[in-house]
């Protein structure tokens, strides 16, 4: 029997109206090592009222999620030293004991975390996790439980809630169990939820319809909601305030809307700057606006502003550590800097000569089709056997790709872009011969490299390099970065004897911005960045002509992402290269690509150059796409029309397989499979209706 | 990686003084302080077992039948056994058997076990498969009833009885291997060496096992202890040594009847228990050092 | 779920098969003539005597077809003769196995009746007190040599103190309770004879206590590690996050997934221990398959041998098959991924 969920008004009990829902004084939270004390949070405050929306935003480090969870009381760590007051509704939340404290957390405050996989109980049933969440604070009998749950999964957009409460986390997608975790944060009607980068692991798709949820669970129910993001379209979409953290401390706070067309602290102003846009704002070619250099140690914080050293805008009087003061503008607004103390604005990112180089377009014009393409891939398929051999005939097989086509012409970047399952990481595998394909052909410079061996592809090697996507497991920490640059050079026999091959590592890192001392430190000595250089110089050792680059970026922050990017953007017109260049993030691809591929489910459902495939989509997917990507400068958007989920149980052999998706499918779709057909401009789609 | 001149740290006002950092030595050596002593022991044993036959008191064969069964004196610290020989000298030639048969054993044993392991890890399929069933049958059996019924047929002797032990310990080390190499085998890195055109041997142990290394110094660690005592329990039962070779182990059996004189077989089981004590330290200590998890500490 | 049972049985059938082929090969294989361990030199240079002693134990015959004779008889339950005993090997592994099973099943029970709960109260309160005495226990026993500690126990408790039966099952005068199951315990309760029930459980404290030692040591810090890693993994986060008392999280969702690991680790125990009770049973004269088989190795006793060995095969390959299908009950990711 299923309850359906009152919608309670929001916000009856009316507290002291004086007094907000959360206010947080002066959090100050360390953690004592061998090393001594690492100030993780400096001196935070804030206030959260009944039903608002506040987003914290901040790169990895700032601080974010320890202040997140030092309001739940949450952080486990040896050796922490929690100062500073939080009260919730005038109760001392950091003085709680016991049962007050368990009060508290489930029930008037729920928390919803980064990675619903390892976030969920992977040996209980969904149901069990569920009721335990509301039998905990003694108000409802196991059946009333249940009842609830059931209409909870429902009201966060689960389909077919009864079915999904007997299954395990495992078997659910990333989305689902995001949507469970909501569930039980909502199953006590709580006042306040802290989301903790609750979208960064899911597929912008997801993250759009999650982002809607949450936007409509606040409207309905009036629970105030804290956003933790380091994406600021993300914040944008959610949140009315907004509140910037670097190093520790709250450098920027105020609406959201305002504080993004007008930012106060050159912080804010390098966030906004640094992240390539949908629209193209930024010209392809141009460079995106970084600063250098990485957020300062938190075990010794300079004394002055710690934005200091790497702010484009500093002034004498940064020597000694500004306030957090209001400056110009209503509803609030306050600034931790000295430079925009008096009321005057940063400047615009896009204008102004002085900061932004503009360098002129790709020298090289991609050639004509299919004609002297440096890399042809036809019909390519992979297959991949799932499961168990069983003793009774053929093992399950799941086909990550089918029936591929890809040209990438010399001097060109191609963008491939798909979420995850689409088959983008094992496209790069294959074309770089980590793996075989089941069939189809992959030609490199006119040489059949699809079944070749080892021993005859090795040459090809040279011409051809990869770029992975985790900076840290894609060198190998036990050898010096001077080893591992080396290493291709003698195997290749590039250079003649130790001190040849000695002046080509330093000059290898110097190509990509490090200095020659970097040679003879380990991996674990740099920052992610300073890792993914090191990784692309020893993919420029062997000097290739074509790198695939899987992902570079992803697991970058945004400024060092900048910089990545106009690294590559800087060899590839030094040294004539050409890339394949993997994301999911799509307006990293817009910024940086000629041609863009479109995959999903292993299929491609759209190619063209990439102002006509961003500007004039002609698929559905892409459409979607596109509508999904969260954009600081369009805060508060309306969401796309939702769209279930990708189906794992979706016969993918025939049709189309975004049918189960699309706004536009019907019966042709159900049984034949689109052909890629050209169109006029040059692009190619996969569908019955483009 | 900064700019030159040093920048002034911030205050600690607002922060609490127990927030202030410690002295590193008093930190160190409260966390490693039992591995250092483990590692003391071992290294003292080591120095006896090097210098025995100078530190001991007495001949370790030396008869004297009028002394015999003597209770811990001024003449003979650690009492007599039952043919008047100087416990205390035998303990300390003891160990060399010991510690040479727990050594070879892991060390050897280890190393063979390690290889087979990676290679099956790395190589995959069927490789794989075959040397895992291999490694699984010998593992069906525990290391005491093979090595019985090897060094029994054999004959006993300290080389037939590390080589019946051997026989049984590399398999554990197979398994450790293989399971290694695989959690490697999928990191990036190797992926990059790959792509780069290096050969599988060379992946193998050039960049994969360097990285493998830490877990299986602390087998190799913890396991010592192990060889130790099954090498003693193996004398024990009359297989290992060769009368009237000192062995701890058949030192205890020499005592076992003796519940009156229990000085005979107490101070041999002492001595195994502080060697196999000190193992286990340096091993867990060996194994907290490896995890980052402990170091936030 | 059906067709993952009959895969591990299926598994564990031809590694019994593969284990008795090897078990054979070796036994075969290694020098020693079992004929002049037996016999002495008196009789081992009487040619007749020696031939007809081959020939009833078919060493005379070529391997394979010793190997063949062997299988024959296992199935129809006969392992042959041994030939230091003079009895099927199949009597001898009868009389001698119930002692064994019963010393081995009480110290694992012991163990993890303790080390269960002390490891999840190390885990829980770690680096207090309780911690660490935990953590100084395991290690000893651990350290400790069996044999050794078998002597130190029998000594001070019984020879010192008095306060402990001395060894055997049972007193030398005593008799044992009519044979059902050939567990003492279990018999005494089924006669209800108290007094000996009494007097088994007395004589099981000492030698079970001794064999405990080293599992109690493994399963407890083993039940730590497992509790610690547990409460390190974000749905314990998730957990506290609910509102839930800190013995709920522990228990309903640290201990819930730490179970693997402690069955994995508990089940090879019990199989240790059923198997390599010999120190034990050498000591407190506990006349179980651990004696036996060190007397049938010393005598190069090849049935007995071989009996042994392949009993041993089948306790580790059918605790493997438990401990593989409890598994699928503990971690539903196993079958259903």
């Amino acid at each position: 029997m299923s309850t359906s969920v009152p919608v309670p008004a929001p916000a009856t009990t009316a507290p002291d109206p004086s007094r907000a829902l959360l206010e947080v004084r002066d959090l100050r939270v360390g953690f004592a090592t061998d090393a001594g004390l690492v100030r993780a949070v400096d001196g935070v405050s804030f206030d959260v009222a009944a039903g608002a929306t506040l987003g914290i935003v901040g790169e990895s480090g700032c601080g974010k999620t320890v202040t997140a969870l030092s309001i739940m009381r949450l952080l486990n760590q040896p050796n922490q030293v929690v100062r500073g007051k939080v009260r919730f509704r005038g109760r001392d939340v950091l003085g709680m004991a016991g049962a007050e404290l368990r009060a508290l957390r489930g029930g008037q405050v729920a928390m919803v975390f980064q990675d619903p996989m390892t976030s969920l109980n992977p040996v209980t049933r969904i149901l069990a996790q569920l009721t335990e969440a509301m039998r905990a604070h003694g108000k409802r009998t196991e059946l009333e439980a249940r009842g609830r749950a059931t209409a909870l999964l429902r009201r966060m957009g689960i389909a077919a809630p009864e079915r999904l409460v007997a299954s395990y986390p495992h078997q659910l997608s990333g989305g689902m169990r995001q949507r469970v975790m909501l569930a039980m944060g909502f199953s006590n009607d709580p006042s306040l939820l802290i989301a903790d980068e609750p979208t960064t692991a899911l597929d912008v798709t997801v993250q759009a319809q999650i982002l809607a949820l949450l936007r409509e669970l606040n409207a309905s129910f009036g629970t105030a909601i804290v956003l933790i993001s380091h994406n600021l379209g993300v914040i944008a979409s959610l949140c009315a305030r907004l509140l910037v953290m670097y190093a520790g401390e709250v450098v920027e706070e105020g609406p959201t809307a305002e504080v993004l067309a007008d930012p106060r602290h050159p912080y804010t102003w390098a966030l906004l700057n640094a992240a390539p846009t949908l629209d193209g704002a930024k010209a392809r070619g141009q460079r995106l606006v970084t600063i250098e250099g990485t957020p300062p140690d938190l075990l010794r914080p300079p004394a002055g502003c710690r934005f200091q050293e790497r702010c484009p805008f500093k002034i004498a009087r940064c020597a000694e550590h500004p306030r957090l003061d209001p400056v110009g503008g209503g509803g609030g607004r306050m600034a931790r800097c000295w430079v925009t103390q008096d009321g005057g604005a940063l400047p615009r990112g896009n204008g102004g000569g002085a900061v932004v180089s503009t360098i002129g377009k790709a020298a090289a014009a991609p050639g004509g089709a299919g004609e002297g393409a440096l890399l042809r891939v036809r019909q390519l398929r992979k297959v991949f056997p799932v499961g168990r051999r069983t003793m009774f005939g053929a093992r399950p097989t799941m086909t990550a790709l089918d029936d591929v086509d890809l040209d990438v012409h010399r001097g060109e970047t191609v963008g491939l872009v798909g979420e995850s399952g689409s088959g983008k990481s094992t496209l790069a595998r294959l074309i770089v011969r980590l793996q075989q394909p089941t069939a189809g052909t992959i030609h490199f410079a006119e040489h059949d490299i699809t079944h070749a061996r080892n021993r005859d592809i090795r040459p090809l090697r040279r011409r051809m390099q990869m770029i992975f996507q985790d900076p840290h497991s894609s060198l190998n920490p036990r050898m010096r970065v001077g080893d591992t640059l080396a290493e291709p050079l003698r195997l290749h026999r590039l250079t003649e004897g130790p001190a040849a091959t000695a002046a080509r590592v330093a000059e290898l890192l110097a190509l990509v911005g490090l200095p020659a001392s970097a040679a003879s430190k380990h991996p674990h000595e740099f920052s992610g960045g300073q890792r993914q250089r090191i990784a692309i110089a020893r993919a420029l050792a062997v000097e290739p002509e074509l790198i695939v680059a899987d992902e570079p970026v992803s697991s970058l922050d945004v400024n060092v992402q900048g910089q990545i990017i106009n690294l590559l953007g800087d060899l590839q017109r030094r040294l004539g290269l050409t890339y394949l260049f993997i994301a999911h993030d799509l307006a990293v691809v817009r910024h940086i690509s000629d041609r863009v591929v479109i995959l999903y489910r292993g299929q491609v459902m759209e190619t063209g150059r990439a102002e006509d495939v961003f500007e004039r989509p002609l698929h559905p997917y892409t459409r979607l796409l596109l509508a999904s990507v969260p954009d600081p400068r369009r805060p508060l958007a309306a969401p796309p029309a939702a769209t279930p989920e990708a189906s794992a149980r979706l016969d993918l052999s025939r049709g189309c397989p975004f049918r189960a998706r699309c706004p536009l499918a019907q019966a042709i779709c159900e049984a034949e499979r689109p052909p890629l057909r050209r169109h006029d401009n040059g692009s190619s789609v996969a569908c019955h209706f483009a | 990686m900064t700019a030159a001149a040093p920048v002034p740290a911030a205050p600690l006002d607002g922060w609490p003084a127990e927030g202030q950092p410690r002295a590193i030595a008093k930190r160190l050596l409260r966390r490693y302080g039992l591995a250092l002593a483990g590692g003391a022991i071992v290294a003292a044993w080591l120095g006896v077992a090097l210098l025995a036959r100078h530190l001991a008191p007495y001949p370790s064969d030396a008869v004297d039948v009028v002394q015999r069964l003597a209770p811990p004196s001024r003449a003979h610290w650690l009492g007599t056994d039952a043919l008047g020989r100087d416990v205390l000298s035998r303990v300390l030639v003891g160990s060399r058997v010991s510690l040479l048969a727990g050594f070879t054993v892991v060390l050897i044993g280890g190393l063979l076990g390690t290889l087979v392991g990676a290679v099956a890890g790395y190589a995959g399929g069927r490789i794989e498969e075959l040397l895992m069933r291999v490694t699984d049958l010998v593992l069906c059996f525990p290391p005491i009833i093979l090595a019985m019924a090897i060094a029994a047929a054999l004959g006993i002797g300290v080389r037939n009885t590390i080589i019946a032990m051997l026989a049984v310990w590399w398999p554990k080390f197979a398994r450790l291997g293989r399971s290694l190499v695989l959690v490697q085998r999928n990191q990036e890195y190797v992926e990059a060496a790959r792509v780069v055109g290096l050969s599988p041997a060379t992946i193998l142990f050039r960049h994969i096992m360097p990285n493998a290394l830490g877990p299986l110094v602390v087998l190799i660690t913890l396991d010592m202890g192990n060889a130790i005592i099954t090498f003693a329990g193996l004398s024990f039962l009359g297989l290992g040594v060769v009368p009237p070779t000192p062995e701890w182990g058949a030192m205890v059996a020499e005592g076992r009847e003796l519940v009156e004189q229990w000085w005979v077989a107490a101070f041999p089981g002492v001595a195994i228990l502080s060697v196999v004590m000190a193992f286990n330290f340096m091993g867990d200590g060996f194994r907290d050092w490896l995890d980052p998890r402990s170091r936030a500490q | 779920m059906v067709l993952y049972l009959v895969r591990r049985v299926g598994s564990a059938v031809l590694m019994t098969a593969l284990a008795t082929v090897m078990v054979f090969l070796i036994a075969n294989q290694v020098p020693g003539d079992p004929v002049l361990a037996q016999l002495g030199d008196l009789a081992a240079s009487d040619p007749a005597f020696v031939a007809e002693f081959r020939a009833l134990h078919h060493l005379d015959r070529p391997l394979p077809e010793r190997y063949w004779i062997f299988l024959e008889g296992l199935v129809h339950g006969d392992l042959g003769m041994s030939i230091a005993t003079q009895r099927p090997v199949l009597d001898d592994i009868v009389q001698y196995a119930p002692a064994t099973v019963e010393l081995a099943t009480a110290a694992f029970v012991l163990s993890l009746a303790i080390g269960i709960p002390l490891g999840v109260l190390a885990a829980v309160r770690r680096d207090s007190w309780i911690d660490h005495v935990a953590r100084a226990l395991s290690l000893v026993g651990v350290s400790s040599p069996t044999f050794w500690l078998a002597f130190v126990v029998l000594a001070v408790f019984y020879g010192g103190l008095q306060i402990a039966p001395g060894p055997g099952r049972l007193d030398p005068s005593a008799l044992a309770p009519p044979t059902v199951t050939g567990l003492f315990v279990i018999d005494s309760v089924v006669a209800r004879d108290w007094e000996t029930l009494g007097a088994a459980l007395a004589h099981l404290v000492l030698p079970s206590l001794v064999l405990a030692a080293a599992t109690l040591g493994l399963i407890t810090r083993t039940t730590r590690a497992a509790v610690l890693d547990s409460l390190g993994q974000d749905y314990v986060r998730t957990a506290r996050a609910k509102g839930l008392t800190e013995w709920a999280v522990v228990i309903r969702h640290a201990l819930r997934n730490a179970w693997i690991p402690i069955v994995t680790l508990g089940g090879l125990a019990y199989a240790n221990l059923l198997t390599g009770a010999v120190m034990t049973e050498t000591v407190f004269s506990w006349p179980g398959l651990g004696r036996y088989t060190f007397r049938s190795a010393v005598a190069v006793d090849f049935p007995a041998i071989l009996g042994i060995t392949l009993l041993v095969a089948v306790v580790y390959v059918a605790i493997n098959l438990i401990i593989d299908l409890s598994y699928a009950l503990l971690d539903p990711r196993v079958l259903r991924s």
